[in-house]
């Protein structure tokens, strides 16, 4: 520790602290532009120059490190003088129209002008004019007002991974601008306006629309990925304005995806649905809650009466709260009804009933930055985790070894140390590789089950697995890590695999061996705490999967919409079809909806109160934004009244912290998750290691702005250019195997469902598959997001006749 | 496309750095490609990126700060003036008039017949060879006087 | 004449009088950039021997000391100092960089080294380079010179072939590349972190210090950076001894030095004097001031120094210490002479609107000050200018000055200072009247 004195004041500080960083710990406000706590170090604004004793120049406090017995004057004659001539410099070429600027009101220049400029101005030549730039619909610019302090060129480059902007020209030209004129495609693009100290850059969806002081801010918890970034909704007249990030060091840090910090906009949709509605004669009627509630109630129960209670089925978002979800389990286990599930995108339930416990990443968010060597099976990062994502690339930035097992070669911005790129089937055989190879590299004897042992004999090792174990046992090129740190994730496309049970036994072995932490990277908001309250089939009930495979007479969805938030589409298409009765509780009166029968207005996230558990297992409680638009309900509400008009016991909640008391038995959280939380398994599942060499297979990623209804109905996000319409792409070497050319119009199938698709080259797909987005209404008569499918080249009069076909279909 | 004759150069440069700092001879071949092609176009610049496997923003950085480098065209020959002190004490104003009298044009224009752009200059280091002049980039001609320009003139044709 | 600029292969020496040729000793011979003349002159004989005796490195660091050589590309920083900063042991490649990038109006010193003189610098970065175990050097040339950059490339090639560059040298286990490498036009690049920015593929941007290039230099890596006329004094050095060096100059003020002497008279050039010869006697040598005018002022070590009237200029001495008393400094040696024709306020009005074009744009002050001192010079010399405009510019300047990240800032402010300092009334005379003082008085007659 070393001993400063700041403006008079002793203090202890860290080796290696700035300036700025001192002053900062003990509330001592130095005014700065460029820098920040999580960029690299510019010191190009100048603004917080201070005087240290016995030099004779003003010092910048970010990029000075303090030293023992140092004396800092941030308030002296000579640091003032520094500080207002800086403030003058900036101002020269800075327009004064604040009034017009959707930063006023929360601009740093503004403020620090308020405390160390003049009222006149002494510069009478004329103003520098810089042309604006679009750079993509989330973010507005108006150049002139930049002060070239470079936060956002700095943030795209360290924590986007990719330089998008940069700073051209030199001297006074110089100018913040993107490549000619292409966009800024980060998916954290949002945050260089939260870091833009000016009005240059500003929200492109929020312009205009209201003055920040206007703004009431209430806390809330983001609900599209696994990560429960803390975020603030901003209100005006109970409209969600904007969503800002709420500091959370643990989670979020500072940062926002644009998922998170746009999908406000679906919030205020004219797809909401604002009353119950009910289809009678095959027209849809508004009705009163009541009567709404009664005509289900009725309904469920005249099914049951008649074809037993398994005969209905309720599906769950893993975007719901806790308390949604416990009240969905709790009804069903009353109509006795063992059928329900959250596990929508899920294939395999080989693991089911072989579970220690809850399975959930295995870590905590911020000790992925520390981890050696990481290996990630199956997960496009970027597309799933836009901001976990970016804890991966400080690991791989701080020194960590990446390696990826994935049908899928994307770019996740940071540098890849080995990777193997196979079909989703092949991926098992691949882990044993590395299994195989792991066991002989490690010094420590093995205890693999003898099943596991003679599994592996049949298995050759490859380079390139050989080299994934190497790294994850510690060897490195300059010197090897006796204990490396080591973490294993498996993400959404390893999630959906049909054969995601032996990956996830296969890489808890390497796990094992390596003593890795991880697990998976569940892709939703909430499933972590479904799993955990057990919204799960009874030991007789039916998976989500086997739901839409034996369809049910009813259905009771709960936020969802079924093609495009299921598996299986064209399964689920037709299971709601076929049904008598379906009942949705939902937000959005979309056409996903045409084949419910009764529509129960649900509030979204932010006009209820509930609770997420994130990926690392904590538990966040969030309150309502604003009051509920038009006739809907917070979903914990219209459960707990549906189960009234059921006449089911034990249905007397008054608030949704009553049903959290319930889930929790009383119990604080933490000790309920401590105690739940549990990768292991009971006992190993069977393992295929040969690898299957024929057929093609499906990559059926969910887009990151297609991942739940809000995001969907997100105008800004739908903008970008993650929206593009679901394409068969697949690798030179494929569409040579196939006789195809980019542009070609293909038949894809799968199962008995079809889609007609344009052929796009895509060489980041492994060879023998097709990679075809899901979620997306072109796609929704395919199967699953990962199985068979195959390719037919369509001629000009199929092609025709094919549309013809559709014609009729929609007629 | 970068022609093989433009690769070959580019390779020999890189071979100045430690193999993963290839954005260091970026300089250089923005200076091979320029010399080449006349300017530095935008397809140059995205060219440049992907063979040095550089972010394309960071190219036009770098193109743009130097301004040696020409982001527009500049006609088949750049004449670049020094006007800065050491040349401006030794007149050399009268060679700016001079020549833009000659090609007909201001600084930064390019003459009707595309062939000749005139360009004021920074300090060229050659201070004592005032006033002076250099031709695309890579020809100084020092000592000037309205005679002799026109003779370096006549040869470029 | 020393160095005449327009024969650029063989200049016939018709007068050497009065140099003391040091970096430039070549230049008494026909084909002065040959390996075979540097040979002759006992060329890359120190670096043998230094190499195969396998001398300590120390004791070339104290060698150096004793030479009193201080960094000549202006700042002056004694250099066997700045080499024992280098971290003698370094688990990785060090690096060696050599300033050639000459922007500074009135400097072209370097440019003369590197086309007559080329291996004179190699043989001295080589042996910087064993003393402070580099690996690999580059040697950064400014790109307007660029025939001389070639030359130069072309001697590194005959360098190597001859066995004083590359692998294992004089079959030793001491190896060391060089390489040229050429900056495109930017002045910023002169600034030895712009330079290594440049020099990484970057916009030459200066880095803020610390850290120094020593420990973070060229790629993240240890890295001694030196001008060339620093490192192409070494070879001298080390052959007559650093004291024989020393007793070159005056004190403090050790060696030979190179001036560029440009501007108003009649022999412009390079003149290779001993330090602290007498200003008038290298005037002389420059043929004195042209057409037969008065002196009227003297920038002594380029624009980034401070203007001295020729009352002054005429009593003092070329090295550190006097040009220190006369309030200036002899910067790189870059002697600007102006005579009685000269208009202090349109000369000024240039000088700005190099420092606003060639200022990086970083730091707040430099990027938005340059460029509001050359527009109210403008407006000045366009005859709108207000007699307040003086202390306002001389107020910039100062606000400028010590508030950036390199020495730009200082640079940019001190012509603007010391002119209206020292020329106040033709700034009063051209604000009053919207002309020139010296324009009006020669119209008079």
């Amino acid at each position: 520790m070393l001993n400063i004195e700041i403006d008079g004041k002793a203090l202890e500080v860290e080796h290696g602290s700035s300036i700025i960083d001192a002053a900062d710990k003990v509330g001592i406000a130095i005014p700065r532009f460029c820098y920040h706590k999580k960029l690299s170090v510019a010191a190009n604004c100048r603004m917080c120059l201070v005087q240290v004793e016995n030099f004779n120049k003003p010092l910048p406090a970010c990029a000075t490190p303090v030293a023992d017995g140092m004396k800092i004057f941030t308030r002296s004659k000579s640091a003032i003088d520094a500080q207002k001539s800086v403030m003058e410099f900036l101002l020269i070429n800075h327009p004064l129209d604040c009034p017009i600027c959707d930063q006023g009101g929360e601009c740093d220049l503004q403020d620090v002008a308020v405390a160390y400029g003049t009222s006149g101005s002494r510069y009478t030549e004329e103003k520098r004019v810089v042309f604006n730039k679009n750079i993509g619909p989330l973010v507005s610019t108006d150049m002139t007002r930049c002060i070239q302090c470079t936060r956002c060129v700095r943030f795209l480059q360290e924590v986007g991974g990719i330089m998008e902007l940069g700073m051209v020209g030199r001297g006074e030209h110089a100018e913040i601008t993107a490549y000619v004129d292409k966009s800024v495609n980060s998916e954290l693009s949002g945050n260089i306006i939260d870091l833009c100290p000016v009005g240059a850059l500003t929200s492109k969806p929020f312009r205009y629309s209201a003055r920040s002081w206007e703004l009431t801010r209430r806390p809330s918890i983001a609900p599209h990925d696994g990560l429960g970034s803390h975020i603030e909704v901003h209100v005006k007249d109970n409209k969600v304005m904007r969503v800002l990030p709420r500091e959370k060091e643990s989670i979020n840090e500072c940062w926002l995806s644009d998922r998170d910090r746009f999908s406000y906009e679906g919030l205020n949709s004219s797809d909401r649905l604002q009353v119950p509605m009910i289809k009678h004669n095959g027209n849809w009627l508004e009705t009163d809650w009541k009567t709404a509630l009664e005509f289900a109630a009725g309904q469920i129960k005249d099914i049951s009466n008649e074809h037993g209670s398994d005969a209905l089925g309720v599906l769950v978002s893993p975007n719901s709260t806790m308390e949604e979800g416990y009240l969905a389990k709790q009804l069903a286990t009353a109509l006795n009804c063992g059928n329900v599930d959250y596990r929508l995108r899920q294939t395999d339930f080989r693991l089911d009933g072989k579970r220690l416990g809850t399975p959930w990443m295995g870590c905590n968010i911020h000790e992925i930055e520390e981890l050696d060597r990481i290996l990630v099976i199956g997960s496009n990062l970027r597309n799933e985790h836009p901001l976990l994502a970016k804890r991966f690339r400080k690991a791989v930035a701080n020194g960590a070894e990446l390696s990826v097992i994935s049908p899928l070669d994307n770019n996740p911005l940071m540098d890849i140390a080995h990777k193997v790129i196979v079909r989703p089937n092949d991926i098992v055989n691949v882990l044993g590789q590395v299994l195989k190879a792991m066991s002989g590299l490690q010094r420590l004897s093995l205890c693999l089950p003898p099943s596991l042992n003679q599994l592996l004999e049949e298995i050759k090792v490859r380079p390139n697995t050989q080299a994934i174990a190497e790294s994850m046992a510690g060897h490195g090129k300059d010197y090897d890590l006796v204990a490396p740190k080591v973490g294993i994730f498996l993400g959404n496309m390893a999630l959906s695999d049909p054969r995601f049970t032996e990956m996830y036994s296969m890489a808890e072995a390497i796990g094992g061996i390596s003593g890795a932490k991880g697990g998976i990277l569940p892709a939703t908001s909430n499933s972590t705490g479904m799993h955990m309250m057990g919204v799960m089939p009874s030991s007789t009930g039916m998976h989500a999967r086997a739901m839409l495979e034996v369809p049910r007479k009813a259905y009771l969805i709960v936020n969802i919409e079924p093609e495009l938030d299921c598996q299986h589409a064209a399964l689920a298409k037709a299971a709601m079809q076929k049904a008598e009765c379906v009942v949705a509780l939902t937000a959005y009166k979309s056409a996903a909806l045409e084949h419910a029968d009764i529509l129960l207005p649900i509030a979204p996230f932010s006009e209820t109160s509930g609770t997420f558990m994130s990926m690392e297992g904590r538990v966040q409680s969030f309150t309502a934004a604003v009051k509920p638009l038009g006739e809907c309900r917070p979903a914990w509400k219209v459960l707990r009244v549906l189960a009234n008009t059921l006449g089911l016991p034990d249905f007397d909640y008054e608030t949704s912290e009553q049903v959290k008391q319930a889930i929790f038995a009383g119990e604080k959280p933490s000790a309920v998750v401590w105690r739940s939380l549990n990768n292991n398994l009971k006992d190993l599942v069977e393992i295929q290691v040969n690898i299957k060499h024929d057929g093609l297979q499906r990559i059926g990623e969910v887009p990151q702005y297609e991942s739940d209804p809000i995001v969907r109905r997100s105008m800004p996000l739908q903008k970008t250019k993650y929206n593009i319409k679901p394409m068969a792409r697949m690798c030179a070497a494929q569409l040579a195997e196939l006789a195809l050319q980019e542009g070609d119009q293909v038949l894809v199938k799968q199962d008995k469902g079809s889609a007609v698709l344009t052929v796009k080259l895509d060489n980041h797909v492994a060879k023998g598959c097709v990679r075809v987005a899901a979620a997306h209404e072109d796609t929704i008569g395919l199967g699953d997001l990962m199985g068979d499918i195959s390719v037919e080249k369509l001629s000009a009069n199929q092609l025709a006749a094919y549309q013809a076909s559709l014609k009729e279909v929609h007629a | 496309m970068l022609s093989p004759q433009i690769t070959e150069k580019i390779d020999y440069e890189l071979t100045k750095y430690p193999a993963e700092q290839s954005q260091a001879a970026v300089m250089s071949a923005l200076r091979i490609v320029q010399t080449e092609r006349g300017w530095l176009s935008n397809e140059s610049m995205s060219e440049v990126a992907q063979y040095l496997g550089m972010p394309e923003i960071a190219v036009m950085e770098v193109a743009s700060f130097y301004n040696m480098y020409d982001l527009a065209p500049v006609g088949k020959y750049k004449i670049s003036v020094c006007t800065n002190i050491s040349c401006m004490l030794r007149n050399s104003d009268e060679i700016v008039d001079h020549l833009k009298h000659k090609l007909g044009v201001e600084f930064n224009q390019v003459s009707e017949d595309g062939k000749f752009c005139l360009k004021e200059g920074e300090c060229m280091g050659a201070c004592g060879g005032a006033p002076l002049m250099i031709i695309n980039n890579h020809t100084m001609h020092e000592f000037l006087t309205p005679a002799k320009v026109d003779a370096i003139l006549d040869e470029l044709k | 004449m020393a160095t005449p600029s327009a024969k650029a292969q063989a200049p016939v020496m018709t007068d050497l009088n009065g140099q003391t040729l040091v970096c430039l000793r070549t230049l008494t011979e026909s084909q002065p950039a040959a390996l075979a003349t540097y040979i002759k002159l006992g060329g890359y004989q120190s670096l043998k021997r230094i190499v195969t005796e396998k001398t300590k490195a120390t004791d070339i660091i104290t060698e150096v000391k004793i030479s009193g050589l201080r960094g000549r590309g202006g700042a002056g920083f004694p250099t066997g100092l700045k080499w024992s900063f280098m971290p003698r042991y370094f688990d990785g490649v060090k690096y060696l960089v050599c300033n050639t990038d000459e922007g500074e109006p009135g400097t072209f010193k370097d440019r003369d080294i590197i086309r007559y003189n080329p291996h004179q610098l190699i043989e001295g970065m080589t042996i910087a380079a064993y003393t402070l175990g580099a690996r690999v050097g580059y040697n950064y040339i400014h790109g307007e010179i660029w025939q001389d950059y070639e030359t130069f490339e072309a001697a590194l090639m005959e360098a190597k072939a001859a066995g004083y560059l590359g692998e294992n040298l004089f079959g030793t286990n001491f190896s060391f590349d060089l390489y040229a490498v050429h900056g495109y036009g930017a002045y910023i690049c002169g600034e030895e972190t712009a330079l290594i920015e440049s020099i990484e593929g970057k916009k030459g941007q200066p880095r803020f210090k610390p850290p120094f290039p020593a420990s973070y230099g060229v790629f993240g890596r240890p890295t001694n950076v030196n001008n060339t006329e620093s490192y192409a004094s070494i070879p001298w050095i080390m052959q007559h001894g650093g004291a024989a060096f020393a007793d070159l100059g005056v004190p403090n003020s050790g060696g030979s030095k190179l001036f560029s002497v440009s501007g108003h008279v009649e022999k412009p050039g390079n003149y290779e004097v001993k330090m602290g010869t007498p200003f008038v006697d290298l005037l002389a040598m420059a043929g004195g001031v042209w057409h037969g005018r008065k002196l009227k002022a003297v920038i002594p070590g380029g624009p980034s120094t401070a203007v001295v009237p020729a009352s002054i200029m005429e009593a003092t001495s070329m090295d550190y210490d006097s040009l220190s008393k006369a309030r200036t400094s002899l910067g790189a040696g870059s002697m600007i002479v102006m005579d009685d024709s000269t208009c202090m306020v349109k000369t000024l009005h240039r000088l700005s609107y190099f420092f606003y074009e060639e200022s990086c744009g970083q730091c707040t002050p430099c990027r938005e000050g340059t460029g509001w001192v050359y527009r109210v010079l403008d407006r000045i010399v366009k005859g709108q200018g207000k007699m307040e405009d003086l202390d306002l510019l001389t107020d910039i300047s100062k606000n400028i000055s010590g508030r950036t990240i390199c020495a730009l800032g200082e640079a940019a402010a001190t012509p603007v200072i010391s002119f209206i300092k020292h020329f106040r009334a033709e700034f009063e005379y051209y604000i009053e009247h919207g002309k020139s003082m010296v324009e009006s008085r020669a119209e008079q007659g």
